[in-house]
């Protein structure tokens, strides 16, 4: 299984449900896609639900970075939620943790972007 | 527990990456890894043939991927090569750095490293690159 990526409005706040796997291919494409047609199409607050992602490689991991940096780029911010053990893991390894903001409380992330 | 290799020629293609995690995972889950060491040499796997395809052998239908897995009774040997113009391990930047922190690609060395016990990079004869990863029992967790 690739990557299922579901988008909601909570507020002005976006909320990008994904489940599956970030990896290098159709995965990490969907991904990138779905994150510079939201920054294009004037989404500014992006908080990626990753509760249910089972996998990201480094080219996930790559996409994240890129996809935060599109969005910051246009005045946006992206936050994530719901990290799994895993890609909390992840995060810690290759230091990301200090570049994202992470919640594991919905509404008190959508709060955050008040 | 007898030592077991199994080797394979892989086409440059990302669905050998596929292939290539289900061999080495299957072999690990043989040997007895628990779930998150399973996930761990999955990932080092898939990113040291993703180097090989990509990076390696750039797609190139004529360069093949050469996989061998030894599972020995206190540990797994990967080895992938590829047939490609080489790689200097110490051109690629830090990825650690806070220069390099919001760098799209460059991690890829970082994670094996991180997942697997032993890691070493070689030239390959005649050409190519090789990569070895062991993983031991003993130490998972």
């Amino acid at each position: 299984m690739s990557v299922k990526l579901t988008t909601r409005q909570v507020g002005d706040v976006t909320v990008v449900d994904a489940a599956g796997r970030i990896t290098l291919g159709e995965g990490a494409s969907m991904f990138r896609d779905t994150i510079r047609d939201l920054a294009a199409s004037g989404h500014k607050k992006l908080l990626l639900n990753l509760a249910e992602i089972s996998y990201i490689d480094s080219s996930g991991i790559g996409e994240l970075v890129s996809g935060f940096t599109t969005v910051a780029n246009q005045g946006g911010v992206v936050k994530l939620l719901n990290l799994t053990k895993r890609v909390q893991d992840l995060l810690q390894i290759t230091k990301l943790y200090t570049v994202f903001e992470v919640f594991d409380d919905e509404a008190k992330a959508v709060q955050s972007f008040k | 527990m007898e030592e077991h290799t199994l080797e394979k020629v892989l086409e440059s293609t990302l669905e050998s990456v596929d292939s290539a995690e289900h061999t080495v995972l299957g072999e690990a889950e043989a040997l007895g890894f628990d779930e998150d060491d399973l996930h761990r040499v999955g990932i080092a796997l898939r990113e040291c043939m993703v180097n090989a395809v990509v990076h390696g052998n750039r797609y190139n239908a004529r360069k093949k991927v050469h996989l061998k897995v030894t599972r020995t009774p206190e540990s797994l040997i990967v080895v992938v090569g590829d047939e490609g113009e080489g790689f200097d391990p110490t051109a690629v930047p830090d990825p650690l750095a806070g220069e390099n922190l919001l760098r799209g690609s460059g991690r890829g060395v970082m994670l094996m490293q991180a997942f697997m016990d032993e890691f070493q990079i070689s030239k390959r004869s005649p050409q190519g690159t090789e990569v070895k990863m062991v993983k031991y029992k003993a130490k998972a967790t």
